[in-house]
């Protein structure tokens, strides 16, 4: 709970009580760019941290590096006390780190049902020689099933239950990728910017998922731009620009940090255009 | 860089061009003299026997015995020669000083040709011992050609000159195949397409050049229409196709597959039209090899490798000097942003494909002159276009000038080390290996994730 | 020669054998890229391994289960090496590497070092007589059918027996996989194998699994056609075979269970329809012509299907609509 964070003094670096995640200096390159170098985080069990900073800071670099989808050129990090840099994400995943994506990546092709029926772990059915024999996995098929349905009544998806997901709208995928993402029971749900062409109504609708998250006994960790959002939503905030860590520390602590107001205004659009290489 | 610094004088630039239309007439003035020095080499001809012969002949098994001594060829006279069937001799010859034999036979069917190694005279012998009989000699087409290989074995002994002529014509494949894929790569740039149909482009170009000079243009003139005409296929071929699928946004994978129906659909249109077989410019014929220094070449060799490498300076220099080289950069680059800008990206995207249809009809046209025009010509080049441009990475266009370079040099050259048979094999390989290692290719970007 | 002998002749082939060979073909290409999403252009080599396979045993004298063996083992390790570029490879070179691992197979089999094993570029004769492909053949020699054109000898109905027996098994199998939770992740990877990969699905297996089940299927389409041709030699083993295997897909419905085979007979009966009515005209085509033609139809066709009825026959409109392919 937030109230574990107590006493916790708000600097770059500082150690939590009860870490899920834990990073040391990493480092990602890009030519001769660092785009990422932080020296040392941790991720507070059980509580909503936003990652936030100017465009271009590494956030979403970061996050690449840490759920194995970029590799790291230096840097070591645990995931839950094991190792997990070098890890292929699909084993960060089943191991109960799993992220959703900046552009929503709905299974378009298949219906709701079939993305929320894809993510459940170790199901046997998935297995080829397995899946020739249904009497092996057809029990588990209809928990799933049985799971599924109550998440997209949940997530208000339920009349949508049939239809292809490239049909649905944006704020729709994202909600159905965040149940997408619960379906696999995770035990960090990594969001990159899940409020990012999402409608104003639908924000609160998702904000309040996200809390619920928390409040089921989740860690969340997630990439965000809106300071509306972060201040309401989040229990601790960390702040990143040039890829380095400049603050963290309770939404009220950072609202007034005066590093991070230099991060925001400092850059200034179209100045510094770090982090972007093509 | 001094070579693109002479290059951005105009004035020598247009030089090097009027050089290059009228070098053509001077090289064929010198290459239609017909007295040729002694022969180097044991190559004989129909005509040659039908010449010796002092008239036509019907069926038979005709040939020459030569042997190559201190680097000229020597024929042994008074050698008999004896054809076969079944056990059964029908006929048989003995040769004169030209070592030519002409042997009739009743026709069609499978033949053996005996050498009586007893009649050949000093100084004469065969390579391989057991090489004086050639058995199941197969005429299939009334008159066959029997060769009794004589002499020390000079296969695998191989003279540096070799070596160098052998790597002068990979190069010039190279400079061809970057002329005609380097376009494949600008349009994948532009568009992320995959265009299997570029094929077609090449093809379309070379048999322009073909149908223009046929009508009695001449050929080195013909050569600025049938650009022109491939330019306009190209452009139409955005805006008539690509241009409206893109609009709908279509997949890439589909545009893929599209662009294989397009390409199979236009091949076979062009074999209806222009006939299956091959057919030869006017302007190779009558090209001898000469020597210049380690290579032999021929004339067109030369005209051909120069203006390669002047159209892949001018596109360099487009892409970097001019304001549409920057736009097409900008585009490739990051068209949404291109766009933003003020930048026309459909404008373009079709001078791309514009571009595309020149450079490849320039190729077309080229490989025609070393080879010949067939409707398929293309489609036969387009595996190793596809391997230049995917080695030195898709949308890069030097990278496909490099990969095409590589590509050609590696397959001519690698002839000398391995089989003939495996040529193609080890340029296929060669992507394959490099891919595996540098799954971007050569000069690409690595993707970054996100 | 009648209207009605053309059309009947035109059935004739696509319920016959070549419809039958194509359905098998097309169905191990079909998990390849219809389900799994993998840009796989050098199926041919599938069928050339299975092909040579079958050749190679009749060559060395050893029994039909062995070569139907060789070609399917050797399909696996093509498979399994193709599958190696896909672990790192994006679509486009990806679809650019199996035509040129399709290429290099032919060529080995077509170069003169290799004739003591393949024939060279001359082949492999006579095989299904010395494999005995047609000795256990139960029905009685003679012609079934109707009518002059629609017959079949009992040759040809043994081996169409087996090849559709082989097409409709290989979809069965197939129809079995894709409708489990195994065939979800395969059409997930289609869609995005990021997400999937997010899931905690390990994406490479699931590649190699489609590339070498799809790659078997393939290779016993190989074997089929060189039994009924009785010889195999390299030139059949090119890339437009692999594109008219692609325009039996798409036409069928690339993603549909029974796709390759609606596709397989829907196509040959169209190819055959216009040859046979190209042939039949007032004035003469030469056979080369009409060989033109049928290969332009179908690349017109191909284009025309993708821009207009991606879903194919059978597919579903709006799921491929919904997946922006």
């Amino acid at each position: 709970m937030a109230g574990d964070l107590d006493g916790v003094a708000p600097e770059p670096g500082v150690a939590k009580p009860d870490p899920i995640l834990v990073a040391d200096e990493v480092q990602r390159r890009y030519g001769g760019l660092l785009a990422v170098d932080v020296g040392h985080l941790e991720v507070q069990r059980g509580v909503i941290t936003a990652l936030i900073g100017p465009n271009g800071a590494g956030k979403t670099t970061f996050f690449n590096l840490l759920c194995g989808f970029d590799r790291a050129d230096e840097g070591r990090w645990t995931f839950q006390g094991e190792s997990a840099e070098g890890v292929k994400p699909y084993k960060l995943a089943r191991r109960g780190m799993v992220r959703t994506f900046q552009l929503t990546k709905a299974l378009a092709g298949m219906t709701v049902l079939d993305n929320m029926l894809l993510a459940p772990k170790g199901q046997s059915g998935e297995r080829m020689l397995a899946s020739l024999v249904p009497p092996i996995w057809r029990s588990q098929e209809t928990e799933n099933l049985e799971r599924a349905r109550d998440l997209l009544q949940r997530f208000k998806l339920d009349h949508l239950t049939d239809e292809y997901a490239g049909g649905l709208s944006g704020g729709q995928r994202k909600l159905l990728e965040m149940a997408r993402a619960l379906m696999s029971q995770p035990s960090l749900i990594m969001l990159d910017e899940p409020m990012a062409g999402v409608n104003p109504a639908l924000t609160q609708s998702l904000l309040g998922h996200v809390t619920a998250l928390r409040d089921e006994g989740m860690s969340v960790l997630f990439v965000e731009h809106d300071m509306d959002v972060i201040m309401t939503t989040s229990d601790w905030v960390v702040c990143m620009a040039e890829g380095r860590i400049i603050a963290e520390g309770r939404p009220a602590d950072i609202a007034g940090n005066a590093a991070v107001i230099e991060a925001y205004l400092g850059i200034d659009h179209g100045g510094t255009t770090k982090g972007k290489v093509s | 860089m001094t070579v693109p610094d002479v290059l951005r004088n105009p004035r020598l630039l247009l030089c090097l061009v009027a050089l290059g239309v009228l070098w053509p007439t001077t090289v064929s003035a010198q290459s239609s003299k017909p007295d040729a020095p002694a022969a180097t080499s044991c190559a004989f001809t129909k005509r040659e026997a039908v010449e010796a012969n002092g008239g036509p002949f019907g069926s038979a098994i005709w040939g020459r015995l030569c042997q190559v001594k201190d680097g000229k060829a020597a024929y042994p006279a008074g050698v008999r020669i004896t054809v076969s069937q079944q056990g059964k001799t029908v006929g048989e010859d003995t040769t004169e000083a030209g070592g030519v034999f002409i042997i009739e036979i009743p026709g069609n069917g499978t033949y053996d040709v005996a050498l009586d190694v007893a009649t050949l005279p000093d100084g004469f012998s065969l390579t391989e011992k057991d090489g004086s009989t050639l058995r199941s000699l197969g005429v299939n087409l009334g008159d066959q050609q029997a060769i009794f290989r004589m002499g020390k074995d000079t296969r695998g002994q191989r003279t540096f000159s070799d070596y160098a002529t052998t790597a002068a014509k990979g190069l010039r494949f190279g400079l061809i195949l970057a002329v005609a894929a380097v376009g494949l790569s600008l349009v994948y740039g532009v568009t992320g397409l995959v265009n299997f149909a570029h094929a077609e482009l090449v093809t379309i170009g070379a048999i322009a050049a073909y149908a223009i000079s046929a009508a009695g243009v001449p050929f080195w003139l013909a050569l600025v229409p049938a650009l022109v005409l491939g330019a306009a296929v190209g452009w139409a071929n955005d805006r008539a196709l690509w241009r409206p699928l893109r609009e709908r946004r279509m997949a890439l994978l589909s545009m893929m597959v599209v662009s294989i129906g397009l390409s199979t659909a236009a091949r076979n249109i062009l074999q209806i039209a222009f006939g299956p077989n091959g057919r030869r410019y006017t302007a190779s014929s009558g090209q001898r090899e000469n020597s210049y220094g380690p290579f032999s070449l021929t004339g067109n060799d030369l005209i051909i490798m120069a203006l390669c490498v002047l159209i892949l300076v001018g596109m360099t220099l487009l892409l970097r000097k001019t304001r549409l080289g920057t736009a097409i950069r900008a585009v490739s680059d990051n068209p949404d942003l291109a766009a933003s800008s003020g930048i026309s990206v459909n404008r373009i995207v079709g001078v791309v494909w514009a571009l595309c249809g020149a450079l490849a009809a320039a190729g077309g046209i080229f490989y025609g002159l070393t080879v010949s025009v067939r409707y398929d010509m293309g489609f036969i080049l387009l595996l190793a276009m596809f391997s230049a441009v995917v080695l030195g990475g898709l949308g890069n266009a030097y990278g496909a000038v490099l990969g095409a370079v590589v590509i050609g040099v590696v397959q001519e050259t690698s002839g000398l080390f391995v089989d003939t048979a495996y040529k193609y094999v080890v340029a296929l390989s060669v992507l394959v290996l490099v891919l595996l290692v540098r799954p971007q290719g050569i000069l690409g970007q690595p993707e970054r994730f996100g | 020669m009648s209207w009605l002998s053309i059309l009947a002749l035109a059935l004739q082939t696509a319920i016959g054998f070549q419809g039958a060979s194509y359905a098998l073909g097309a169905v191990g290409l079909n998990l390849h890229f219809g389900y799994t999403g993998l840009s796989n252009f050098g199926h041919v080599g599938f069928l050339l391994v299975g092909a040579y396979g079958v050749g190679i045993a009749a060559d060395q004298g050893w029994s039909i289960w062995t070569g139907f063996a060789l070609g399917i083992g050797a399909a696996v390790v093509l498979g399994l090496l193709l599958g190696i570029p896909t672990l790192r490879l994006r679509g486009d070179y990806l679809a650019i590497v199996t035509i040129a691992a399709a290429e290099i197979l032919r060529l080995l089999a077509n170069a003169r070092p290799s004739e003591p094993l393949t024939g060279g570029s001359r082949g492999i004769g006579g095989l299904s007589a010395r494999l005995g492909f047609y000795r256990p053949n139960f029905i009685p020699s003679g012609t079934y059918g109707i009518g002059d054109s629609f017959v079949f000898s009992s040759g040809q109905l043994w081996s169409m027996l087996w090849t559709w027996g082989l097409a409709v098994g290989a979809t069965l199998l197939v129809w079995r996989l894709v409708r489990s939770p195994w065939g979800r992740v395969l059409r997930a990877i289609r869609e995005d194998e990021d997400a999937a990969t997010a899931l905690g699905k390990n994406v490479v297996v699931y590649k190699l699994q489609s590339f070498v089940l799809g790659g078997v299927i393939g290779s016993l389409a190989g074997a089929m056609i060189v039994l009924n041709a009785g010889s195999v030699s390299p030139t059949r083993w090119i890339a437009p075979l692999t594109f008219a295997l692609y325009t039996v897909v798409i036409l069928g419905g690339a993603g549909t269970v029974w796709g390759p085979v609606v596709g397989a007979v829907v196509y040959w009966f169209i190819i055959d329809l216009a040859e046979g009515v190209l042939g039949n005209l007032w004035f003469d085509i030469s056979d080369t012509t009409v060989g033109a033609v049928r290969l332009a139809l179908m690349g017109v066709g191909l284009m025309l299907l993708m821009i207009f009825r991606p879903q194919g026959i059978l597919g579903n409109k709006k799921e491929v609509m919904a997946g922006g392919r």
